[in-house]
């Protein structure tokens, strides 16, 4: 015991901080940040080659007449050619934007449908026990079902097309939240408690923000979901009055058996459904995980 | 989803409190299939203002079970616990909010008790400084180590300005080198701070080092079975000899507790 009174405070406390600095930097990782060379290599230039090949093996089945009729099956410069006029005689942004504008309107209205509905299914006990089983059950059901249905109550326009975007979009929207919220760590909760974040408060700043990559999920799902079902919708209820979507584009190519234009709009509603995962969902994704450590950076 | 904790709160302001907790005779069962079992039993205590007492016992001595009935999370089935204000609670996982960087888990406390928000931001920093983690601010929680995730946990329940801080083994998971560098930082707070501690723990060195009185709990149920005035002068370190002796002495009584269990 006497030793350690022998021990001047000050310096004590100097080698304590010293020490504490030291454990802090021997355990603190540095990462930095991954090279352009090595994204190019592991992350673009393998997609890219993959579909290289899938264009080069379309073109040598026709190139090498192993399919040899063009109503069946045209060749990738064809569809090129049909793509590349539609550029010229400034149709194409029109189709790409009449689905998108649509497609992106009918999903921000399930979001602000769904997001409160999961809210409700999955804090309050009564809500849940009464719908919870149906609207996951609803996500199972493909929305191609509900377009005849809403074209016979809503007839043919803009309204029908958001009626089956919303059928499809806010089950996935309120169920992603639900299962959010249901993988919150009591930790958390108790945590918040002991912080006085209670009720309305516990909901605010401890559930919401710690139920955020599930409902993320449930986002970057609903939007699958609205894409898929407004597809369904366009092809189905095809109507001059309504504008050429790509859904339009596609059942026109069909009636004009006009295979070039049936194989551009499919490839349009690949490329646009891809592209809006890839430039809104996945990086919204990346990042509410990665700011929570839950992604490692490969 | 009203799940208001209702807290036992001292008659605040109207004196100074001669206690920071005081449980009175409380006991506490947990209802299950096979009937109900009594986990703590009759259990008085009261921590001064001021004052660190650690909560020393085997496994099911019920000694979390205590803590979170101090801390209100939990309702004793007999007794009263009455506290100087709403405790500050540390948790042996970090339980920061992985969504807020170090210093806004800090603000979220302020804000939660009521500080303004021209405030916040100043007094986060103080805090940090408190724990010696001055220009963690922006970092991210899992940017963090366990040891400075604990801090940063310190310094959360610390912006609370309880007047008792509850510990449940909060350096359980830390591994030896840093939990003494920790052990130096809360008695260095503690003693700068005057706050009062009830720190559980399974470790009796640990219990010994940190200190002034060491309540001994019995297993199932949990009852005082000692305690110990702890006379040894800060700072103190876990090779001292007067630590050792005494963590010997407390660790033979504990072991007689649990052999207790084994003998029918």
């Amino acid at each position: 015991m006497a030793s350690t009174e022998t021990t001047p405070p000050g310096k004590d406390a100097g080698d304590l901080a010293g020490l504490e600095a030291g454990l802090d930097a021997l355990e603190t990782q540095h990462r930095g940040r991954t090279p352009f060379r090595q994204t190019l290599t592991q992350k673009i230039l393998p997609p890219v080659a993959a579909v290289l090949l899938v264009l080069a093996a379309w073109q040598a089945l026709v190139s090498f007449k192993i399919v040899d009729d063009p109503t069946k099956l045209p060749a990738p410069s064809d569809v090129w050619a049909v793509v590349h006029q539609a550029w010229l005689q400034g149709e194409l942004l029109g189709y790409i934007w009449t689905s998108v504008s649509r497609g992106l309107s009918g999903f921000l209205l399930a979001l602000v449908i769904g997001t409160p509905l999961g809210l409700l299914v999955a804090r309050v006990r009564f809500v849940r026990a009464a719908i919870g089983p149906i609207l996951s059950g609803l996500q199972s059901l493909p929305s191609v079902a509900w377009v005849p249905p809403a074209v016979i109550w809503l007839g043919l326009n803009n309204s029908m097309m958001y009626a089956v975007i919303l059928l499809g979009a806010v089950p996935s929207i309120a169920n992603g939240l639900v299962s959010g919220v249901d993988q919150v760590s009591p930790l958390y909760l108790r945590a918040g408690r002991t912080l006085g974040a209670t009720g309305l408060k516990g909901t605010w700043h401890i559930v919401l923000p710690a139920a955020l990559p599930g409902y993320v999920a449930g986002l970057k799902q609903g939007w699958a979901f609205s894409w898929r079902s407004l597809m369904a919708a366009e092809i189905i209820a095809s109507f001059p009055d309504l504008g050429v979507g790509l859904g339009q584009l596609l059942e026109n190519g069909r009636n004009a058996s006009d295979m070039a234009m049936v194989f551009e709009a499919i490839l349009l509603i690949l490329i646009v459904g891809i592209a809006i995962d890839l430039l809104i969902f996945s990086p919204l994704e990346r990042w509410v995980l990665r700011s929570r450590g839950l992604l490692v950076r490969s | 989803m009203a799940t208001t904790t209702t807290l036992a709160k001292a008659d605040e302001g109207t004196e100074a409190a001669s206690h920071a907790a005081r449980i009175e005779h409380v006991s506490k069962s947990f209802g299950g299939p096979a009937g109900q079992q009594l986990v703590l039993d009759d259990i008085s205590l009261d921590v001064a203002p001021g004052e660190f007492v650690t909560l020393l016992g085997a496994s099911g001595c019920g000694k979390s079970t205590l803590l979170n009935l101090v801390a209100g999370l939990d309702k004793p089935s007999a007794g009263a616990i009455t506290t100087d204000g709403r405790p500050a609670l540390m948790f042996q996982e970090h339980a920061l909010f992985p969504w807020l960087t170090a210093g806004k888990n800090i603000e979220l406390a302020l804000k939660l008790r009521g500080v303004p928000k021209a405030e916040r931001r100043d007094k986060a920093e103080e805090l940090l400084e408190l724990v010696r983690l001055k220009g963690a601010y922006g970092k991210r929680v899992h940017e963090l180590s366990g040891g400075m995730r604990q801090r940063v946990a310190m310094a959360r329940a610390l912006a609370q300005e309880s007047k008792l801080l509850l510990m449940d083994e909060p350096f359980a998971a830390l591994d030896a080198i840093t939990r003494d560098v920790l052990h130096d930082e809360l008695t260095r707070i503690w003693r700068e701070t005057r706050l009062s501690v009830l720190f559980v723990t399974h470790n009796v060195r640990e219990a010994v080092r940190l200190a002034e009185r060491v309540v001994l709990l019995s297993s199932r149920p949990g009852r005082i079975a000692r305690q110990w005035t702890v006379g040894i002068p800060h700072p103190r370190r876990i090779e001292d000899t007067a630590v050792a002796e005494l963590s010997v002495e407390i660790t033979e009584e504990l072991r007689g507790e649990i052999r207790r269990h084994g003998q029918h």
